[in-house]
């Protein structure tokens, strides 16, 4: 497929690659986690405690309403810190990872 | 020499359309079904979201439509040809940059990240998002809202885990990711029969849909529209491959949320840019009020002191098992990251890099999207009233047509007419997206997997891949028309569920597994896929979201007892409860004893979404088919997948292959 042909086992255990692989997975599955358990949230809030999504914050507009809403901003931060972790961080690494290897 | 033969395909496809087009009196009995059925709604098909407004249709119709959508024609077909005119444009110049299969699959991997973003938010967002959603808001308040943050949130998986490991280590199809490791034919095989079922599934939905919305708004029979549909999709995906239909969703998604935007704008605008004030308009409204009370809670007499209005804001209207909506968020959450037609635009990028790009683009603008569509949905309840948008179509779908014509001026006005067939063109180049990138995944899949790398062995040259592929878009654009003309009065709405559930509880484990678990191998695959595919598939015959002429036949007798014994007390029955009657007594008539598609009475399984059940079941069956059949060279393997994935050391560039 490429011309170049690495050696796969060998970079597996690459320190470097290992700490990138650790990183990854703990921003990656963390987040994934935390972004779902509250997007999960809003059908057992809603159908389960349907009485705390009455509770009227500014005028008419109650929790529900505004917990929507909520999700959204989770959805943007979450892609927001995500790309701003992902440029600094995992880029750098595996920029520096691919420059030791080759 | 071969693109001229398609070119008199396509040619000889669209005189056949033309000749239908010359007997709509075969279709004419059509348009009263439509207005009439209660099984469909009219536009209800491309999200599992809409599951639920066919059941929410399917009440006893009270009354006949009065009000009906009328978009000037004149001004709509122009709209329309300008769409086809600029897309075929479009086509002549992706065609003559379409000479290699990385081409036509991945438009030759040099779509930027921003671009992609915006073709995979082009992809996703379907004329059932723009024009069920707000309905649904339009008529159940903030359950309709509800619905929109599914779709919105599916996103995170994609971009998390899906997007830039898939770029790092696949090519151009689900096939390519699952096989990296296990024994490509086997598995490769049944990743196209995946993908092909729920590309299929989605596109055949998507059809139904567009042949229905075309028939209300601009009388045009159901039959020309969904060849029509069909034929300029087929032309799009033959000729321009991904680079065409990567432009077409561009173009939509940029006229989609032009329409959005500015019909939101509107809202605000004539609520003073004042939200507060704009909801607390919405809950004293007399007419929202009414039919919340009436139509939605069937009180005959308000109960004292309760707020109807404020209840238009509080969840439990639409939305009634909490269970279900777990399920269906199931569904988004996982489903979409398993959609074939999504994964595939992944391969368009250069990069990792730009994957992620483009998914964070496409969800800013699909959220966007989703969050003015709320504005729109509430704005159609308090300046035209649920009354109207019900009288008009059960399910809600014509609200977002019905507000813009009434922002525009008001029916018969220059702008009335001009900013609805605005918004009937935004929604005619939404389906024409949608149905071009499922027929690209589906192509992919038969033509790359099953033809070059099962039957030739991978052994096939530019040249024969590209005609291959061109060839099996036009069999599987034909076998959509088809199918979309045979399945004009099915239920299509449990289409829909059943493609994100076979991708969500097969698909996405199976990706998952393969990219980051080392054990994972073919049986794995193998058994993840089938059993998935068939669990979601099972389950979804034996749910509520199917026909079942039983419960339809007892809903009517009700209807039939109720008005008979008021008859009988010497009530004089309005004109519109005899006609009623009389319908009622027809259907009884017609569908007493039947059995739905699978020979059932009644749905055994109780809930219309079957992610809740069927993903777990999926998940399992792929955990275990790899822990009975373990595999030592995809054990090997895995430290070269995982390496790709984590690092994109090695990467396919598309042009390269």
């Amino acid at each position: 497929m490429t011309a170049k042909s690495y050696d796969w086992g060998t970079i597996a255990q690459h320190t470097k690659y290992l700490e990138l692989k650790r990183r990854k997975r703990v921003f990656l599955f963390g987040w994934w986690i935390a972004a779902s358990v509250y997007y999960f949230l809003l059908p057992i809030l809603s159908g389960y405690f349907p009485d705390l999504f009455k509770i009227k914050i500014i005028g008419v507009i109650n929790f529900g309403y505004v917990f929507i809403l909520s999700q959204f901003v989770v959805a943007f931060f979450v892609a927001i810190y995500y790309t701003k972790v992902a440029n600094r961080d995992f880029d750098r690494l595996t920029a520096e990872l691919v420059k030791e290897i080759q | 020499m071969f693109v001229k033969t398609l070119s008199v395909i396509f040619f000889v496809l669209m005189l056949t359309a033309t000749v239908f087009a010359a007997e709509p009196s075969k279709s004419a009995p059509i348009a009263t079904v439509v207005s009439q059925s209660s099984q469909v709604p009219t536009v209800a098909t491309s999200a599992p979201a809409q599951t639920g407004a066919a059941s929410a249709v399917a009440k006893p119709a009270a009354s006949a439509p009065q009000v009906k959508v009328k978009p000037n024609r004149a001004i709509t077909i122009s709209m329309f040809l300008a769409i086809i005119g600029i897309t075929l444009c479009v086509v002549v110049w992706a065609a003559k940059q379409t000479t290699t299969a990385a081409d036509f699959y991945a438009a030759g991997g040099g779509i930027t990240g921003l671009q992609n973003g915006w073709a995979i938010a082009g992809d996703y967002m379907s004329a059932a998002s723009f024009l069920g959603m707000s309905g649904l808001i339009s008529l159940y308040g903030i359950d309709g809202f509800m619905y929109a943050v599914g779709p919105m949130f599916s996103f995170i998986a994609i971009l998390l885990v899906v997007a830039e490991p898939c770029r790092n280590a696949g090519k151009f199809t689900l096939g390519d990711i699952l096989s990296f490791r296990a024994s490509p034919k086997p598995v490769r095989a049944v990743a196209a029969i995946s993908t092909v079922t729920v590309s299929l599934f989605y596109l055949i939905a998507q059809m139904v849909g567009a042949g229905k919305l075309m028939q209300v708004l601009l009388d045009i029979p159901y039959r020309v529209s969904v060849i029509g549909v069909g034929i300029l999709m087929v032309g799009y995906v033959v000729f321009g491959g991904m680079k065409a239909t990567t432009w077409v969703q561009i173009i939509k998604a940029g006229l989609l949320m032009s329409g959005t935007v500015l019909l939101a704008l509107l809202v605000m605008q004539k609520a003073g840019f004042n939200p507060v004030g704009f909801f607390s308009d919405i809950v004293g409204n007399q007419l929202v009020q009414d039919h919340v009370r009436i139509n939605v809670m069937k009180d005959a007499l308000p109960k004292p002191g309760f707020d109807y209005g404020q209840r238009f804001m509080e969840p439990g209207l639409f939305l009634k098992n909490p269970l279900d909506q777990i399920s269906l968020g199931i569904a988004w959450a996982l489903g979409a990251a398993g959609l074939p037609h999504i994964l595939m635009r992944f391969f368009t990028v250069p990069s990792a890099k730009e994957a992620r790009k483009s998914i964070v683009i496409a969800l800013f603008i699909n959220s966007t999207f989703f969050f003015l569509i709320n504005l729109i949905g509430f704005g159609a309840a308090l300046y035209l009233s649920p009354q109207l948008i019900s009288s008009v179509d059960k399910g809600g779908n014509m609200a977002t047509l019905l507000l813009a014509q009434k922002l525009g001026g008001g029916a018969g006005s220059l702008g009335g007419d001009i900013f609805l067939a605005f918004i009937c063109a935004v929604a005619f180049a939404t389906i024409l997206a949608v149905v071009s990138g499922l027929v690209l995944a589906a192509s992919a899949a038969i033509a790359h997997d099953v033809y070059v790398n099962i039957i030739m062995d991978g052994k096939a040259d530019q040249h024969t891949q590209v005609k291959v592929a061109r060839i099996t878009s036009l069999f599987v654009g034909v076998a959509a028309i088809i199918m979309g003309l045979a399945a004009e009065k099915e239920n299509v709405v449990a289409l829909v569920a059943l493609a994100f559930a076979v991708a969500a509880s097969g698909n996405f484990p199976c990706v998952m597994l393969s990219l980051f678990w080392k054990k994972f191998n073919t049986a794995g695959v193998v058994s993840g896929l089938l059993v998935g595919t068939i669990t979601a598939l099972g389950l979804v015959v034996i749910s509520p979201v199917m026909t079942y002429p039983q419960k339809i036949a007892d809903d009517a007798k009700k209807i039939v007892m109720t008005l008979e014994k008021k008859q009988a007390e010497g009530v004089v029955l309005a004109e519109k409860d005899l006609k009623l009657l009389d319908k009622s007594k027809a259907d009884f008539a017609k569908n007493d004893g039947g059995t739905s598609m699978v020979g059932l009475k009644a749905p055994i399984f109780q809930l219309k979404n079957p992610g809740i059940v069927s993903v777990p079941i999926g998940l399992i069956a792929a955990i275990m088919g790899a822990l009975l059949f373990r595999d030592k060279r995809a054990e090997d393997m895995f430290d070269e997948i995982e390496v790709r994935q984590i690092t994109g050391l090695g990467i396919a560039k598309a042009s390269d292959h």
